[in-house]
């Protein structure tokens, strides 16, 4: 029998070593598996290379790791924001390799390395710095970069709804780089508000097939209210 | 120096909404452009964009109706309007670099005579880099409008020779709009269609680094109180 399921986030970390490189999901908090990170920010695992669209906000999430010093580099395509405090101060004091790279590609590279292809060519970046290094390829009389698959030994990912074979499904704008990185990377750990029983999930809907996911883990808080007041605070602070 | 009035920067939100066509699918980028939407007619349909995966985002939540689920790409709470759907970061990304938005509003930094812009980073090692979406958007789209003032708070001109800060992309921006014109990127150089009361050509010329040209049925720029 498959049964992906497993009882405690301390369990669906087992196996990631210091040194991995880590995919996690979410475009902010949105879609970021938030109990799996607190699990390895209380692991001792250390000298992480962190491969997320952002790097943390305020204390929460991928800050935690940051904070907790088990992070050497990040790869990310927007790390600032109002709230990035803990990523800003690293980088101001030189105490953390950041790496950024336009979103798109960020995600291209991510899906390249899921797909198993060796790369792609692309116009975004060209005559920027990002192009700094890079083979440069004339198509039909245009000027492309070249841009290798990104690759992790382990994903991070969090969805919606899972089954005991590792079909997702996800909920609204919290999908992102989720289903993405599910096929990216050696060993790939979901996060999910509800387990439902084989054969609920509509395979029509299913955005991950469960051939990508390896762990499943329930969540104990569904986005806590702590998480959903944060938000509705600012919305309506700011839409009074 | 004669008497003129800039726009606001809801103003030059609500100048850019008059030329978005029904049925467009337009993207919005961080600052003035956000305004835009506030400003479109309501009796035509345009489809929103949001590059954390949503087309068809509608305005921001009433009381009570507010969902951690639903963001924009600013990480603010919004809604979702019939017809509209959900997806992952590589196909939102492939709608950005594949050419299927029809426009995309941005702010920006500097802007140069050929339409080279600059708007993801100052180049200064205090502030923490962060491109985002940005250099997606430019390349993939072939309409590609920017809104900004056209002086900096020190007065310095946006719009010159060369962008000093580092590059988004070259040659993408097709049209400006700033508090005091309208300008149009073409092949021979910057042309301004528009113009605020009150201010000559020779007068914004003097307050712009690049080289501008006036188009011949050059028109006032005006704009309701917002």
């Amino acid at each position: 029998m498959i049964n992906k399921c497993v009882d405690s986030a301390k369990n669906a970390i087992k196996n990631i070593k210091s040194r991995d490189n880590i995919l996690i999901g979410g475009f902010g908090e949105c879609g970021a598996p938030l109990e799996l990170i607190d699990a390895l920010v209380d692991s001792d695992i250390k000298e992480l290379t962190i491969i997320s669209n952002n790097a943390g906000i305020a204390d929460r999430g991928t800050s935690k790791l940051l904070q907790a010093k088990k992070v050497k580099k990040i790869i990310c395509s927007y790390p600032r924001s109002l709230d990035s405090y803990v990523v800003d101060d690293l980088y101001k004091k030189e105490l953390i390799e950041l790496e950024v790279i336009p979103q798109g590609t960020f995600i291209e590279r991510i899906r390249a390395a899921g797909a198993g292809l060796g790369g792609f060519y692309t116009l975004v970046g060209v005559g920027t710095m990002m192009a700094e290094g890079k083979e440069i390829k004339i198509i039909e009389g245009e000027e492309y970069i070249f841009e290798k698959p990104l690759k992790g030994n382990v994903a991070l990912i969090k969805a919606y709804k899972a089954d005991r074979w590792g079909n997702l499904v996800y909920k609204k704008t919290a999908r992102n780089f989720n289903p993405v990185m599910a096929t990216a990377a050696d060993l790939v750990i979901a996060e999910v508000d509800e387990i439902v029983e084989l054969g609920e999930l509509d395979p029509e809907e299913i955005v991950t097939p469960g051939v990508f996911v390896d762990r499943v883990y329930k969540c104990k808080k569904v986005y806590d209210d702590l998480l959903q007041n944060v938000y509705v605070k600012k919305h309506q602070m700011k839409n009074k | 120096m004669s008497n003129f009035k800039p726009l606001n920067k809801k103003q030059i939100a609500w100048r850019a909404a008059q030329d978005i066509a029904d049925g467009c699918v337009v993207n919005l980028g961080i600052g003035i452009p956000t305004f835009i939407s506030d400003y479109v007619n309501p009796e035509i349909e345009v489809i929103y964009h949001t590059e954390n995966g949503m087309l068809g985002m509608g305005p921001a939540p009433k009381r009570g109706e507010e969902d951690f689920y639903l963001q924009n790409a600013s990480k603010e709470l919004v809604t979702i309007v019939k017809g509209g759907s959900y997806f992952d970061s590589a196909l939102s990304f492939t709608m950005m670099r594949g050419g299927h938005l029809d426009i995309v509003f941005l702010g920006a930094f500097q802007v140069s005579e050929e339409g080279d812009i600059a708007n993801w980073s100052i180049g200064e090692k205090s502030m923490v880099p962060s491109v985002g979406g940005a250099m997606d958007l430019v390349v993939g789209c072939s309409d590609v409008r920017v809104l900004m003032q056209h002086c900096t708070k020190d007065n310095r001109s946006r719009l010159i020779k060369r962008c000093t800060y580092p590059l988004t992309a070259k040659k993408v921006v097709k049209k400006i709009y700033t508090d005091l014109a309208v300008i149009d990127v073409t092949p021979h150089g910057l042309l301004v269609k528009e113009l605020v009361e009150g201010l000559s050509f020779g007068e914004l010329q003097n307050l712009t680094e690049a080289k501008l040209i006036l188009d011949n049925n050059c028109k006032i720029l005006k704009a309701p109180a917002t």
